[in-house]
């Protein structure tokens, strides 16, 4: 993020232009569907959180240089500009009122997918130097130190050391030759250590061969969150080399939604080369295991249970039964928030919101949406796969004055295998 | 230039300019986007991209049922416009002789009063579009001169049309040419504004259903 300036910021706007942008933007015909599909709109009611206006620097990029009336009004200097006033003002816009869930992008008529904008728009806005400060330092932590909150490797084995303590179980790091690497994001290791243990419960039981490695455990990624796909790049580069080094057969993505964008779907673009192995999300290895028949439970939660599908799982992953069959193992009473799965509501605090602690007013604000949500069903308990999703959604009911606890599900699983005998065993 | 002559003059050069213009502008802004092109993506498919982008052109005709509660006053209106421009433009005889006059095929028609109750019905719908979108928060922030200007060319040929058929206000050669003159100023208006939607909208679909079909998303 050297020199940022709003020529840069003009130029990687047009370098994102491509022809779905063209597509789109010039089939916008300013219903306004898309802001009754944005929790920012629809629990604030300002006209100006409608998501396709959040990509009017875009727009105008590609109006003046992309389009033949465009280029003509520019060449008389005629048509509106980018200038730095106009980013000033969308940076707000565009960070700390978009999650990129993509709910406006399955709702708009004529088919505008919205969220790929705004991905592309935050490209602009980083290299123009107006992304929100909290952005620019986990962004800098992250290339610097390894983890966007300044986790370090001592921390991660700190908290390895307590899982082996915890589960009487060797947590495997940097073995050749394992099957799966398990990425973590530093939310777990900071605030969910217990993800850790419930992997290794998990894995123990199923008969995996796993490892985590010492240069390539931070799942997160950043520069997907900022908009600096060079450093996005730099920071999937070190999960594949550890992957390529330790030989695996997949990356697992933690509980994490970007996370899995970042390794699974926008990786292999970044960094200009298919991979040599897979990416699963953990939730997708948990319900392969359940499919073979080594995934076995016992006992079911007895309170009304819920599933909270984050968005860049479900609907800009395609998770979205995995998680749903594995709960079904362990629920007596699962029910289904309205509008659940592809079509679900946002938390609020995906895409960098929550890091930008200039959006934590708005973020709380629009939770209301997640409220109505669970009002309607008179959940319980809450389930999700995102461990970002869950400390806001814990931040959120605690400001709704809602007593709902929220669950992991990769946790929930390990708290009711059926016993510890590897259940591979003689099978395979 | 008496009556006659104006509208021998609107039937002809006039249409042919108006359908050059139609033609080489939507090509030329179809071409513009098509050749941007689009990266091919290295990340292992999940589904198909193909399957993804032709259900997502088709199912985006209707809406979810979250949208159509929550803006119901736009889907409705929407649908009932342009549905009644669809019927009102290809389903009427007149236009269907002139069709099969140019292109040589030619369907049935639908009987005249009910292409006058269409007419109509479109033309106080698209009144009503517009007082919404006058009034309502979102799309009175949005709209700006070319959003007003779409929806005046839009109206005019229904306005008069109707006007045409029932002969109202005056001569009949004059109504007609007037008539055939609010459409032609629709066709040219065509390329250079939203109104490129009506094709563009097959591709965004098309890219959009792809980008989410290409991960196993049904968008």
């Amino acid at each position: 993020m050297n020199g940022p300036s709003l020529e840069r910021g003009i130029n990687a706007l047009k370098e994102q232009i491509d022809a779905p942008v063209a597509a789109f933007f010039n089939s916008c015909v300013h219903c306004g569907l898309c802001a009754e599909a944005c929790l920012f709109y629809t629990e604030t009611r300002s006209p100006n959180r409608t998501p396709i206006h959040k990509l009017e620097p875009l727009r105008r990029v590609w109006k003046s240089e992309y389009t033949f009336w465009g280029r003509l009004a520019s060449a008389l200097g005629l048509g509106k500009q980018v200038d730095d006033d106009l980013l000033t003002e969308w940076e707000t816009l565009v960070y700390d009122s978009c999650t990129m869930c993509g709910r406006c992008s399955m709702v708009c008529p004529v088919g505008n997918d919205i969220a790929y904008m705004i991905r592309k728009v935050r490209e602009g806005m980083a290299a123009s130097g107006h992304a929100p400060p909290d952005l620019i330092g986990a962004t800098r932590r992250a290339v610097t130190i390894g983890s966007p909150m300044g986790v370090k490797l001592p921390a991660l084995q700190a908290q390895i050391r307590h899982a082996e303590k915890e589960t009487g179980l060797k947590i495997p790091v940097d073995v050749e030759g394992a099957d799966y690497l398990c990425t973590l994001s530093s939310m777990e290791i900071m605030n969910f250590p217990e993800y850790i243990s419930a992997i290794a419960r998990i894995f123990e039981h199923a008969g995996v061969s796993w490892t985590i490695a010492s240069d390539g455990f931070e799942a997160t990624n950043s520069g997907i969150q900022i908009g600096v796909s060079e450093i996005a790049a730099e920071l999937v580069e070190r999960v594949v080399k550890a992957a390529e080094r330790l030989k695996v057969k997949a990356v697992i993505s933690p509980e994490c939604g970007h996370a899995y964008m970042a390794i699974r779907w926008e990786g292999p673009n970044l960094i200009g080369r298919p991979y040599g192995f897979k990416v699963l999300h953990i939730t997708e290895l948990l319900d392969e295991l359940r499919k073979e028949g080594r995934l076995r439970t016992r006992g079911r939660e007895a309170q009304r249970l819920t599933y909270h599908d984050p968005c860049q799982i479900a609907r800009r992953g395609g998770v979205v039964e995995q998680p749903r069959n594995l709960l079904n193992m362990v629920a007596e009473d699962f029910v289904e928030m309205p509008e659940a799965g592809i079509m679900n509501w946002c938390c609020g605090a995906g895409g960098g919101v929550s890091t930008n602690e200039r959006a934590d007013d708005l973020r709380l604000t629009v939770f209301n949406r997640k409220k109505a949500q669970l009002d309607a069903i008179h959940a319980e308990g809450m389930v999700s796969a995102c461990s970002n999703c869950r400390i806001h959604l814990e931040d959120g009911l605690e400001k709704y004055h809602m007593d709902i606890p929220v669950l992991s599900l990769t946790e929930t699983i390990a708290a009711h295998l059926a016993d510890n005998t590897p259940a591979g065993e003689g099978s395979s | 230039m008496n009556e006659t002559e104006f509208l021998m003059w609107v039937r002809g050069p006039a249409f042919q300019i108006a359908t050059i213009v139609f033609v080489v502008g939507v090509v030329v802004r179809v071409l513009e986007i098509l050749l941007l092109g689009r990266k091919g993506n290295l990340a292992e498919a999940r589904g198909s991209a193909t399957a993804g982008g032709l259900r997502t052109i088709l199912t985006r005709m209707w809406p979810d049922r979250g949208t159509l509660q929550r803006s119901t006053f736009t889907v409705v209106t929407g649908y009932v416009f342009h549905i009644g421009l669809f019927v009102t433009i290809f389903l009427s005889a007149p236009h269907i002789l002139l069709i099969r006059d140019v292109f040589g095929v030619g369907w049935a028609s639908l009987p005249t009063t009910i292409i006058d109750a269409t007419t109509v019905v479109t033309i106080i719908t698209l009144l009503a579009v517009l007082v919404y979108r006058l009034t309502n928060p979102v799309q009175r922030f949005l709209s700006g001169f070319q959003d007003y200007f779409v929806w005046l060319v839009t109206i005019l040929p229904l306005v008069t049309g109707y006007l045409a058929f029932h002969r109202i206000g005056m001569t009949p050669p004059m109504l007609l040419a007037i008539h055939i003159l609010s459409v032609e100023l629709l066709m040219v208006s065509f390329p250079f504004t939203k109104l490129m939607h009506a094709f563009t909208l097959f591709m965004a679909r098309w890219y959009n259903g792809a980008i989410a079909g290409y991960r196993g998303v049904r968008s």
